[in-house]
């Protein structure tokens, strides 16, 4: 796969220089499974990319390995032109970062989850406000009074106190989706973030998404079965298969006029 | 063999007073270490690199698998003993207060062990996306612990932790195997004394019986209070 050329995606704001992601030559195995290898890609800054591909293709690693959930087999992730888990060491040789310098990293990645993963023995606020407080060293009050905002702009202003787990999974969502900002990621991932929930509550949740991507230059990754939200949001789709980007150009282009044979396959079974 | 009143109402307050002053304390005392010390090992089992793991791991199966009676004996007589802590006493109070102390030691420890395995089970029973939340927000692992994972744990392990500690409870007799005066022992002399055991006994039975529906409302209530 040789490196996309990203000019002709470029996001609206802040898009020159270093971009905002960098896959290099990445590989990840688990036990004799090869579920990546040699991929290479760049997000800009601001940028926001789908991935689509059949299942078992390597979305969710893709993510995980940005969010540190997944060891890296081999090869380097870079955000901001700063490696994430291991660097090429000045006599070439890679090694792994110590837990410090990833943790540093790592806080301006955002992820949120299919499942929701509230923590179910917090309120809703304190769900929001525990990372800024005890990760960025915010004052109660401040985390609060900025969790408040975050909970009306997704339209829960007024469930601050109850426990995650008397709220419908729309409202989890969004919830999540709040906790998420509240840390002021530089790079959200949203791994089909709707694949758990009632049809009609889709809707609300993608519509707060919506919102995000309209008012921030928050550079997203994003993993959904909703075609038009993809359509609407992403400045780029990939289409992945068995790993490796097969094809990727921007939303229109690739839904209405897919090159590969597997894309057209793909998307005429899902569309 | 018949039931003689007047032994009865003698036995009761000396009875009730060692159950005071020694059964529940010993209980309680031993129940709060043994909770504590539990989660300390469950957290370590998980968070010691793998070797000392392993050796904590084999402790604690070495404690968990020797009786208590031979654990009190060993406490009292081959380690404390020859330090003279418990021979160096001005009073028999002290002497006595002494060992008491040396069984709360002792039974704290037998029932972290039980206790350990409860809150072991705890933790396994949060889902793995308790985890990858708290990564995905950078909580800090010891933060994770503290905000997420404890209390979850907590709350699962809640009622296994009750059992133990009524189990401890009725274990408490074999403080008998070092001279502590709890509250069988006691009735044991007043038997000896009047020839007459059936009174002190039944006593007894009652209050171990009595004394363990406080208890489980205790339980209950603390259950209800870690609902979320
Ligand atoms: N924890 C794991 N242990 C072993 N194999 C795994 C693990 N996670 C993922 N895999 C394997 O990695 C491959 C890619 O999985 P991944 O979840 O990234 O696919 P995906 O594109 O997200 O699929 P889907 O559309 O079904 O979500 C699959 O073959 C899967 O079986
Ligand atoms: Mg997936």
């Amino acid at each position: 796969m040789s490196s996309p050329d990203l000019s002709k995606f470029a996001a609206t704001s802040g898009t020159s220089g270093t971009p905002r992601i960098v896959f290099e030559d990445v590989e990840k195995r688990f036990g004799k499974n090869v579920v990546l290898n040699g991929l290479g890609f760049e997000v800009a800054k601001g940028e926001r990319v789908t991935l689509i591909g059949p299942s078992g293709s390597g979305k969710t690693t893709i993510l995980r390995l940005l969010m540190t959930l997944e060891e890296l087999s081999g090869g380097y992730i870079y955000v901001d032109g700063e490696p994430l888990t291991h660097k090429k060491a000045d006599n070439g040789k890679r090694t792994a970062l110590r837990p410090k310098e990833v943790a540093l990293i790592r806080r301006r990645i955002g992820m949120v989850f299919q499942q929701f993963n509230l923590f179910p023995n917090m309120s809703v606020i304190e769900n929001i406000i525990e990372a800024p407080v005890h990760v960025l060293g915010q004052s109660k009050e401040e985390a609060r009074s900025k969790a408040q905002s975050l909970l009306d702009q997704v339209g829960l202003g007024d469930r601050g106190d109850e426990h995650p787990t008397r709220l419908s999974g729309g409202q989890q969502q969004r919830v999540a989706i709040a906790r998420a900002l509240a840390m002021e990621p530089e790079i959200l991932l949203l791994d089909e973030v709707t694949s758990a929930l009632d049809p009609e509550l889709v809707g609300d949740v993608l519509g707060v998404l919506r919102d995000v991507a309209n008012t921030t230059d928050i550079t997203m990754l994003l993993v959904t079965h909703e075609m038009q939200f993809a359509r609407d949001v992403s400045h780029r789709v990939m289409m992945f298969d068995e790993g490796h980007i097969i094809e990727e150009s921007a939303p229109d282009a690739m839904f209405s006029n897919p090159q590969h044979e597997r894309t057209k396959k793909f998307l005429q079974a899902i569309l | 063999m018949h039931w003689d009143w007047s032994i009865a109402r003698d036995a009761l307050p000396v009875m009730l007073k060692a159950f005071f002053e020694v059964t529940l304390v010993v209980t309680v005392v031993a129940s709060i270490l043994s909770a504590l010390l539990g989660l300390i090992w469950a957290i370590g089992l998980r968070e010691m690199p793998g070797a000392l793991s392993k050796v904590l791991a084999f402790v604690l199966s070495l404690l968990r698998n020797t009786p208590i009676p031979l654990q009190l004996l060993i406490a009292a007589y081959a380690i404390v003993q020859p330090t003279g802590w418990l021979s160096h006493t001005s009073s028999l109070a002290q002497y006595q207060h002494r060992l008491i102390i040396i069984g709360i030691v002792v039974f704290a420890l037998q029932y972290s062990t039980y206790m350990a395995e409860s809150y072991r089970g705890g933790i396994e029973s949060i889902r793995s996306g308790q985890w990858e939340a708290a990564t995905a927000l950078s909580l800090p692992r010891r933060r994770t612990w503290q905000a997420v994972i404890v209390p979850q744990a907590m709350r699962a392990a809640l009622p296994s932790l009750g059992n133990w500690a009524i189990a401890m409870f009725k274990d408490t007799p074999y403080l008998i195997a070092i001279s502590v005066p709890e509250m069988v022992s006691q009735a044991q002399d007043i038997g000896g004394n009047n020839f007459s055991y059936i009174e002190v006994m039944t006593i007894a039975g009652l209050i171990f019986l009595v004394a363990s529906y406080p208890t489980a409302i205790l339980m209950r209530t603390l259950e209800k209070k870690l609902v979320y």
